[in-house]
C-alpha cells in the first residue's frame, strides 16, 4: 500500500489530508505537526478566535472524528525532523521513523523576529499558532494599553480587535505609510485616517530603538519618543519554513521551490503553502503567498496529483482582511500597476480600488465592496482591457464590465 | 437542534443533525457534506458555501443581507433561491430545512 507523509499539521497540511481522500486516495495518510492540536484555521486567530467570538471548536478545520472516519492518522506534537530522500522514509521529533511514497511538505512560515535591546520581555508577543493567539488573547484586558509593531494586516487585525475590546491601541511602523508591502499609497492613506478615526493612534516612519522595562514591557523606545505600553504585539512579516527542505537538498529560493504541480526537485516529494515559491503563469513570475486561497488550492493540487489526477495549480490569488467594520476583499496583486481607479467613496466606506497595467486590469481592492471583488475574481484572469471611466462609473453595474 | 437535508445534483440526499448557534456551512462541513467548501471559513468572502434553498423554505429564513447578495450576485449560477449557508444561523426552527448543492462552486 502506498503511504503519503505530509510533513505540517496547519491549514494547507491538514487540506492536503482532506483532499487525498475526497479525491479517492486509498494508501495510508500520516499527518505530522509540531503543535499539539489537529489542523485549525488561522484567519481567526487575529479576529473572532482573539476577540473570544468564536469558540475554540469552531477554529478547527474538521471535527477530531473526522480523521478517525477517514483513517487518516494525526502525529501531533511530533513534527518530521529530518528527511532521507534516498531512503525515502522521515524522521519525526519522537524520532520514529516513517517510510512514505509520496511526501507533502506543508511546513509554513514563522514570524519575523524583531531584534531589539528589551525584546526579550515578557508581554511581547508574536501570532502565528492557536496558543500565541490565546497568550495574546489573556494579555488583552480592556483598559490596557497595546503597541502594534508592524502595519500590515495582521497587526492591523489586532489592533482593529483589541480596540474592540477596550485597550488604548497604538501601531508603530518604520516606513512612511502603512500596508506598503501589499498596497498602493491610497489604500494606505484609507486606512491610516480610518484606524484613526476609530481611535487607533498611528505613528509612521517611527522605528523600535529598544524595549522598556523590567521584567515586563512596560514602554517602546521609539528614538525621538516613548510609547508607554503593557502588551506588544510586533506583526513584521514572516519568513517561510524552508529548513526541512533544505537540509534535505531540496531546492529553494527564499520558499521551497516548486512547479505548477507543486512538486519540488525531490522525486514525489510536494510542498503546498506558505512555505512554498511557485510559478503563476497568470502573473507570469514565481511568487510566495500567505493566504489560505493558496494554502487550499496548493493543497488540492498536490492531493490530486498524488491521487493520480495530473493537476496544475494556475489561479490568480485572492485575500481577505476584516478590520472594525471594514471588509477588504484583494483579488491579484498589484504592484507594477500604472493607472488606479477608485469606484464608490472612501468617506462612505464604501468603495474599491482597481489597478490597471497597460491598460489590462490586474487587481482590485475592495472595501465593503462584494459585486467588486467577486466580479474581479473572475475578470482578472482574463486579463482584460477595461476603460478606467468606466469601472468608475458607479452606473454601470459591475456584471456589464468586459 | 435543526435536522438539515443536503441533495447533490445527482439526487444524493443527506440529512444531518447540527447544533443550534453553528452555521449552516459548519455543519456541513462537520459532517463532510460533498459541494460545500467554505474557503474563507464563514467569513462571508468566497461564496464556496452557496446552496439553493428548498422552495417552501425560503420564506422561513430571515433574507440576506447586502454583503451575502452581492456574493450570491456572483455566485455560480445563482438563483433566487440562493443563500450562503455560512450566513444561515442554526435555531429550531430550521429543522427538516432542505438545501440543494449546486454542480459547481466559484
Amino acid at each position: 500500500m502506498s503511504t503519503t507523509i505530509i510533513a505540517g499539521a496547519g491549514h494547507a497540511g491538514g487540506q492536503t489530508a482532506i483532499s487525498l481522500r475526497q479525491a479517492g486516495y486509498e494508501g495510508r495518510i500520516v499527518v505530522c505537526g509540531d503543535e499539539p492540536v489537529p489542523p485549525y484555521q488561522r484567519p481567526p486567530l487575529s479576529k473572532k478566535y482573539l476577540s473570544g467570538e468564536l469558540a475554540l471548536e469552531r477554529v478547527f478545520l474538521r471535527p477530531d472524528s473526522f480523521y478517525a472516519r477517514n483513517d487518516i492518522e494525526l502525529r501531533l506534537g511530533n513534527a518530521v525532523r529530518e528527511i532521507d530522500r534516498e531512503g525515502r522514509t522521515v524522521r519525526l521529533e519522537d524520532g520514529d521513523s516513517l517510510a512514505f511514497t509520496d511526501l507533502v511538505i506543508a511546513t509554513g512560515s514563522r514570524p519575523r523576529r524583531l531584534d531589539a535591546p528589551g525584546a526579550d520581555l515578557a508581554n511581547i508577543f508574536y501570532l502565528r499558532t492557536l496558543a500565541d493567539s490565546d497568550v495574546i488573547g489573556n494579555a488583552l484586558a480592556a483598559g490596557r494599553r497595546l503597541a502594534v509593531v508592524g502595519g500590515g494586516y495582521i497587526g492591523l487585525e489586532i489592533a482593529s480587535t483589541a480596540k474592540g475590546l477596550g485597550l488604548e491601541v497604538c501601531v508603530i511602523e518604520a516606513a512612511d505609510r502603512i500596508l506598503g508591502r501589499v498596497t498602493a499609497p491610497e489604500m494606505s492613506a484609507y486606512y491610516t485616517s480610518a484606524h484613526r478615526a476609530r481611535g487607533v493612534d498611528i505613528r509612521l516612519s517611527t522605528s523600535i530603538a529598544a524595549f522598556e522595562g523590567d521584567d515586563t514591557v512596560e514602554a517602546v523606545d521609539c528614538g525621538d519618543e516613548t510609547i508607554p505600553a503593557d502588551v506588544v504585539v510586533v506583526g513584521i512579516g514572516i519568513v517561510p519554513a524552508q529548513e526541512l527542505a533544505a537540509s534535505a537538498g531540496i531546492r529553494c529560493d527564499d520558499g521551497i521551490v516548486v512547479d505548477e504541480r507543486c512538486a519540488t526537485s525531490a522525486d514525489r516529494v510536494y510542498a503546498v503553502g506558505d512555505c512554498t515559491r511557485h510559478p503563476n503563469p497568470i502573473l507570469g513570475r514565481t511568487l510566495r503567498l500567505e493566504s489560505v486561497h493558496n494554502a487550499l488550492e496548493q493543497a488540492r493540487t498536490a492531493a490530486a496529483n498524488i491521487a493520480g489526477t495530473p493537476t496544475k495549480y494556475e489561479q490568480v490569488p485572492w485575500f481577505w482582511s476584516d478590520q472594525f467594520d471594514l471588509k477588504l476583499q484583494m483579488v491579484g496583486m498589484s504592484q507594477g500597476y500604472d493607472t488606479i481607479v477608485q469606484r464608490g467613496s472612501m468617506d462612505a466606506d464604501d468603495f474599491a480600488m482597481f489597478y490597471l497595467k497597460d491598460g489590462v486590469l490586474i487587481a482590485v481592492d475592495a472595501v465593503n465592496r462584494p459585486r467588486e471583488f467577486m466580479a474581479c475574481r473572475k475578470l482578472v484572469p482574463e486579463r482584460p482591457r477595461i476603460d478606467p471611466k468606466k469601472l468608475a462609473d458607479e452606473s454601470i453595474p459591475m456584471k456589464e464590465m468586459s | 437542534m435543526a435536522r438539515i437535508t443536503f441533495i447533490q445534483p445527482d439526487g444524493a440526499s443527506a440529512t444531518v443533525e447540527i447544533a443550534n448557534g453553528l452555521t449552516v456551512m459548519e455543519g456541513a462541513i462537520d459532517n463532510d457534506i460533498a459541494g460545500v467548501i467554505a474557503q474563507c471559513g464563514g467569513s462571508c468572502s468566497c461564496s464556496t458555501c452557496h446552496c439553493y434553498v428548498a422552495e417552501d423554505w425560503m420564506s422561513v429564513l430571515p433574507p440576506p443581507d447586502e454583503e451575502e447578495c452581492g456574493l450570491i450576485e456572483f455566485a455560480w449560477e445563482p438563483r433566487e433561491s440562493s443563500r450562503l449557508t455560512c450566513q444561515i444561523r442554526v435555531t429550531d426552527d430550521l429543522d427538516g430545512l432542505v438545501l440543494h448543492v449546486p454542480a459547481e462552486q466559484l
